[in-house]
């Protein structure tokens, strides 16, 4: 990846794997079948995303990052995992996460929209002063099988899940090209998730209650 | 002016904390109240020629804020005066506590939309329309019922994600901002506007596709538009007035902000066909769509799918004229939008249902708000002498003088398909005989009154828009750079 512009500091190839992290456990989301090891993926990642905070916190001497890296770690890695998995285990359905398309095509079309979005962020014009490159692009790798694992999942766990994953990814683009971006533009994201696990925990009630599932074939009412 | 500003930030705020302590009487009329002296405020703003700013410049209402400002206060508004009469007095502890519910929200609602336009930064402006989702999905999901919460879902993640995409394309152009402006994310308009001829056209160009992407998620535009008939259908209507004559329009106005500086970054040609080929989806596969409903609110939401595509195409003929149509239609479709989901909530309310088969006879059935309905509809239609009828002229207008004739055309005829199905509908559910099981009578004098506001702004705009607006508009579109 010497190509895409990479430093060759130590503290940079860090950053890289870290990155490189977030987008593998993107994957084994998209791969794995029991909600429950979704969530786990899911709390991990959200680790990576913070440590990347702290990283350019320290390294850039930016002190803001460290409060969002505490708001990020405690609402990201603890509280939004554990509310979903108490949801999960309230309505006592062995959640087993279901797809439209084979295990191994869906993986290919991850593979192929990651090396889209690696390539083409990759060759951006970007310079920036907090990170490598490399983050940024997996960073586009990680929203593309965000939307890939919202499309081809039909149950709503690996449905919020996805959106979850994908404002990591939006995340770690921003700790690449805008690492002081005002801090209250990412509140407002997280404060979205929470609504999101509201709107969740809703549906999870009224809808699961009457269909007993979680299948989004069920959700549709309204259409046309 | 910097006063006025303060007053629109603190206002409707402080109403929702009011809501959610007082009574159900204090909290209609604290919300009445609020509405009314924002929109006054609002029109303090549109007779100055000064930008106002307030807080440090954190907050700044240029005459393109202003008019996005007087739409959402519009609505604001009427909306009330239409929820008095819509909210019945509560029986139960819980009807109570959901009525307190929804004043507060509708109140914290008005006041997100009312802040996108005023507040100065691109990256306010996306929190600010971060906020509106936020309170509008837990609007559309107060109903509880099955399809609400299905409506809510689809909503909250369709728009989450789509400003998951909008907030990228902040972070891209706050990052073309700092390679001119250095690392200062502190990025009021001017500046970044002043900066743009000397940003790296590439990050510019990929800000600007996933902006129009994904503000364009939540301004309904196909092929992203899909949350948009569901919880239009399903929230209360009071809600659903809002949403499309605010909400949407507030999206359109966030996109207009990366359009400015994306002229004058890498010029009019990359915007324009991106708003094209947007627009273009969204005004024909709305028009065809609008044939095919069988629910009332789901017809009028496609209709809002449809103005939403001119509003993107007009923006794309990038004439001045064209510009002055596309804002005098923000306002012109707010008023219309509102009126028809005010008539189309009075006819739900007297028929308890909003299938257009169970519908007949709705001008026999409802006196006042029967007709009025079907003026709105008219009205939604580009009928003259309402202002939607001006707004498209100026727009078809622009479209022939940049020699865009085959695209104006395109534009007219389908503007006549979606005129054909609505008032085919309209026809049908409102201009039968009336079953003898329905009462003659209005629903509620609120609910009617909201409509003759609404009506009176469509006429005041078609037949003669005062020279103070004209004046406004003009300069709106000026500073969309309709001068270059």
């Amino acid at each position: 990846m010497t190509s895409l512009g990479t430093s060759p500091t130590t503290l940079n190839d860090a950053a890289d794997v870290v990155a490189l992290l977030v987008l593998l456990s993107e994957f084994a989301m998209l791969r794995s079948s029991l909600s429950r090891s979704q969530v786990r993926l899911y709390a991990f990642q959200s680790l990576c995303v913070s440590i990347l905070a702290g990283f350019v916190a320290a390294t850039r001497h930016i002190v803001e990052l460290y409060g969002l890296m505490g708001m990020s770690f405690l609402l990201k890695v603890i509280v939004v995992p554990l509310i979903i998995v108490r949801l999960v285990k309230e309505i006592r359905v062995d959640v087993t996460a279901s797809h439209r398309i084979g295990v191994a095509t869906m993986v290919l079309l991850a593979i192929v929209l990651s090396v889209f979005g690696v390539f083409v962020v990759g060759h951006l014009p970007v310079h920036s002063r907090s990170l490598p490159i490399l983050p940024l692009a997996l960073a586009a790798a990680v929203i593309l099988v965000s939307f890939l694992l919202v499309i081809v999942r039909n149950d709503v766990v690996s449905q919020a899940i996805g959106f979850f994953s994908l404002e990591n990814g939006v995340s770690v683009a921003s700790l690449v090209l805008a690492a002081g971006l005002p801090l209250i533009v990412e509140l407002a994201f997280l404060f979205d998730l929470l609504v999101a696990v509201v709107v969740f925990g809703l549906l999870m009630r009224v809808h699961h209650g009457r269909t007993g599932t979680l299948s989004t074939q069920a959700l549709d009412r309204l259409r046309g | 002016m910097g006063a006025v500003l303060i007053a629109i930030l603190v206002l409707p705020l402080a109403a929702s904390v009011v809501c959610l302590k007082a009574p159900m009487r204090a909290a209609k009329s604290v919300s009445l109240t609020s509405g009314v002296a924002t929109f006054g405020l609002a029109l303090v703003l549109v007779s100055s020629h000064h930008v106002a700013t307030a807080l440090a410049g954190w907050l700044r209402a240029d005459a393109l804020s202003v008019v996005f400002l007087l739409a959402v206060s519009f609505l604001y508004g009427t909306t009330t005066v239409f929820a008095i009469g819509y909210m019945r007095p509560a029986e139960g502890l819980a009807e109570a506590r959901y009525s307190r519910r929804f004043f507060a929200g509708l109140n914290l609602f008005a006041w997100a939309m009312a802040m996108a336009p005023i507040v100065n930064g691109l990256a306010l402006l996306w929190v600010a329309i971060e906020v509106t989702t936020v309170v509008s999905a837990l609007l559309v999901a107060i109903g509880d019922t099955d399809g609400a919460v299905e409506a809510a879902w689809k909503y909250v993640l369709l728009a989450s994600m789509g400003l998951g995409i909008a907030l990228l394309a902040t972070v891209f152009m706050y990052y073309a901002g700092s390679t001119v402006l250095g690392g200062s994310y502190e990025i009021f308009y001017p500046k970044l506007l002043g900066a743009a001829p000397h940003l790296p056209p590439e990050i510019v160009r990929l800000s600007f596709g996933l902006a129009v992407l994904g503000f364009g998620t939540k301004m309904g535009l196909v092929p992203v538009h899909t949350w948009l008939p569901d919880a239009h259908s399903e929230a209360p209507t009071p809600v659903s007035a809002l949403l499309s004559g605010a909400l949407l329009t507030v999206s359109f106005y966030a996109i207009l902000r990366f359009y400015q500086v994306s002229v004058r970054a890498i010029g009019p040609a990359f915007p324009r066909d991106v708003l094209l080929v947007f627009g273009l989806a969204s005004l024909v596969l709305a028009a065809l769509y609008l044939a095919s409903q069988r629910d009332l609110k789901r017809l009028l939401a496609y209709s809002s799918v449809e103005h939403m595509g001119i509003l993107a195409i007009g923006m794309s003929f990038s004439a001045p004229i064209a510009m002055i149509g596309v804002l005098l239609h923000v306002l012109a479709h707010a008023a219309a939008k509102s009126t028809a989901f005010f008539g189309a909530g009075n006819v739900i309310r007297k028929f308890g249902s909003k299938d257009l088969d169970r519908i007949r006879g709705g001008v026999g059935a409802l006196p006042w708000s029967g007709p009025m309905f079907l003026l709105a509809v008219l009205a939604l239609s580009a009928m003259p002498p309402f202002g939607i009828f001006r707004s498209e002229f100026l727009i078809v207008e622009g479209g022939l003088s940049i020699g865009a004739t085959a695209l104006s055309a395109v534009l007219v005829v389908f503007v006549t398909c979606a005129f054909l199905g609505l008032s085919w509908f309209a026809s049908q559910t409102m201009v039968t005989p009336t079953p003898d099981s329905v009462v003659r009578s209005e629903v509620s004098v609120w609910m009617a009154g909201s409509m003759v506001i609404g009506l009176v702004a469509l006429v005041v705009l078609g037949v003669h828009p005062p020279a103070q607006l004209s004046g406004l508009l003009e300069r709106a579109a000026a500073e969309l750079g309709a001068h270059t």
